[in-house]
């Protein structure tokens, strides 16, 4: 079994008061995850990705189609928890999803609920904090941290449950540039030992640090494919209400004066190298 | 000023005291509490006060931190003490106006004052040295044979965790909203009572509204990291009651015999006969 993550023909709608329509915030999602990959998924607010990320962790359940995490069925109330430990999230706001006043308490609160011995939570809270950088802060209480650090201990909540895949929610909206960096390495840490990240967010930049970017319009997938996939199609996205990395951007610029530069060129390094070589 | 609040907050250390179970410093903390209601004379608030001041020694709490937890209350035990001093009846001693202090009500602000600042002192110290997940567990643990009767224990540990995690949190937002709208031109601190009690309406709505957010990011939040209430759960840091812990609770019996026998007014008299021998000497 390659997909960790599988949707099928996913329709979720929101209910609302007697009178109201339902709101259909996904409409007939496919999407397979492979183990161990990098996906990114952006769209414009409102476009359903938050939550098509609840889904995942069955927060919410399909109104019909099926998820299955690890062969699970979301559905399945006997395997909720082994959902749940399999497919850890982070939310966006850095305040509001830390339990504890000690950074390390609050790391462990997931092991706890897991019913984990205690020196093995010990064990896992320590090698957690050192993932993310952040034991030396291990003491301290979480209102007294940068958001950044905030961030990074929810991660290490997550991780100490030692789950197979990670959904993150838009992790650095709400970080200065300097904490989306720190934050952003972490996750790419992550994804290099071997853990699936499915990282939403609204930063180009981001996205195209992943494997797979899958564009949400209206609670229906309207692009996926790699990052050079995907913004190649610079105008139809434009159109979506979102922007493009600021290469592809310049890229497309490039091209357009004449000067051909190869559609896979995303990221700025790239970018600066084909330049470089190009034109010694 | 909202931050200066200290109660409920943690001073990381690792004394004597911080490493005690927190189920005994919870009873230490009642006991203290009740203690206090029953000083009668002098004597009793020197046996208070050698007390504090060996535990705020041992534990390295730095004294102004301490002080500092006072100042939001500053007023009140103002408040107090006044009202001690002029509404006792008793012998007159001075007399401005109509109003008159009466040594009765000299000796009865100054109790009174007293007894409130130590009670904060006390109980700040204990939030001051525990940390806030061994104090709530304490309280968990201490309130769990109610279970039988019906008493949530871990619910109600929970919400204290959560409440502790959240004060510092609230209070920002709260000085947060408060800039904004005084950006916008309110004022939050002149006029009468009425006023500046309306004045705090565009102050409160926000500051609902935002702590009805959080909570349901947090139980989202809680949701997915597989919290299903305290019948599965494990602790980090279980609980155990060492050697330390009979020392302590032995102190505070010893504590709680001294605070008797001077409320029985046997230590005043042991204590003057002390000092008259040392005077005829
Ligand atoms: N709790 C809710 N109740 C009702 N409608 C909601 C709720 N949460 C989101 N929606 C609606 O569902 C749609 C998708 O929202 P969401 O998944 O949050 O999008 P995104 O995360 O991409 O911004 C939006 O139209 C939004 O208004
Ligand atoms: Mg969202």
């Amino acid at each position: 079994m390659n997909h960790i993550i599988s949707i099928e023909d996913l329709v979720f709608e929101y209910e609302r008061e007697e009178k109201l329509e339902p709101i259909k915030a996904l409409d007939h999602v496919s999407i397979k995850i492979d183990k161990g990959s990098f996906t990114a998924i952006i769209g414009s607010n409102g476009s359903g990705k938050s939550t098509l990320a609840k889904n995942i962790n069955a927060l919410l359940l399909p109104s019909s189609g099926v998820v299955y995490v690890k062969g699970f069925d979301t559905k399945d109330e006997t395997k909720l928890w082994e959902i749940r430990q399999t497919a850890g999230m982070v939310f966006q706001n850095p305040d509001n999803q830390l339990v504890s006043s000690i950074v390390e308490d609050d790391v462990a609160f997931g092991p706890e609920n897991l019913g984990i011995e205690p020196t093995e939570i010990r064990r896992r809270v320590d090698a957690s904090l050192y993932a993310v950088n952040m034991y030396e802060e291990r003491r301290k209480a979480p209102h007294l941290l940068s958001g950044g650090q905030k961030q990074r201990i929810a991660i290490a909540g997550v991780i100490a449950m030692k789950p197979e895949c990670i959904i993150l929610d838009e992790p650095t909206a709400m970080l200065d540039p300097q904490g989306r960096q720190e934050v952003m390495e972490i996750i790419e840490k992550l994804h290099n030992e071997g853990i699936t990240v499915l990282l939403i967010t609204h930063f180009m930049e981001e996205a195209a640090r992943a494997e797979r970017v899958i564009i949400m319009d209206e609670g229906h997938v309207a692009f996926d494919g790699t990052p050079a996939e995907v913004f190649a199609n610079a105008k139809k996205i434009k159109a979506l209400g979102l922007d493009v990395p600021f290469t592809v951007e310049i890229a497309d610029r490039l091209r357009s004066r004449g000067i051909d530069i190869p559609k896979d060129i995303i990221s700025m390094e790239e970018m600066v190298d084909y330049i470089a070589c190009r034109f010694k | 000023m909202i931050r200066d609040i200290t109660l409920g907050q943690y001073y990381p250390g690792d004394s004597w005291f911080h490493r005690l179970d927190a189920r005994v410093k919870i009873i230490w903390t009642f006991i203290y509490i009740v203690s206090l209601f029953l000083i009668r004379d002098f004597w009793g608030y020197v046996i208070v006060l050698v007390t504090l001041a060996l535990i705020i020694g041992i534990s390295r709490v730095p004294l102004n931190f301490i002080l500092k937890g006072l100042k939001p209350i500053f007023l009140i035990i103002i408040f107090t003490f006044v009202i001690n001093m002029f509404m006792t009846k008793g012998t007159p001693l001075i007399e401005i106006g109509f109003l008159t202090i009466t040594k009765e009500g000299l000796r009865n602000a100054f109790f009174m004052g007293t007894r409130l600042v130590l009670l904060i002192i006390g109980s700040s110290i204990l939030t001051l040295i525990t940390k806030p997940i061994q104090l709530t567990d304490g309280i968990e643990k201490l309130l769990s044979p109610l279970q039988k009767f019906g008493l949530p224990s871990h619910e109600l540990a929970m919400m204290m965790t959560i409440a502790l995690r959240f004060i510092p949190t609230l209070l920002e937002e709260t000085d947060k909203i408060m800039k904004a709208q005084m950006a916008r031109g309110a004022d939050f601190e002149s006029g009468n009572i009425m006023r500046r009690a309306k004045s705090l309406i565009p102050l409160l709505v926000p500051l609902f509204i935002s702590a009805f957010r959080i909570a349901q990011d947090l139980a989202m939040a809680m949701e997915a990291r597989c919290y299903r209430g305290g019948s599965h759960r494990t602790r980090m840091n279980g609980m155990r009651l060492r050697k330390r812990d009979g020392v302590a609770a032995l102190l505070i019996i010893l504590y709680l015999t001294l605070i008797i026998v001077q409320a029985q007014g046997i230590l005043s008299l042991l204590m003057m006969s002390v000092i008259q021998l040392i005077q005829a000497a």
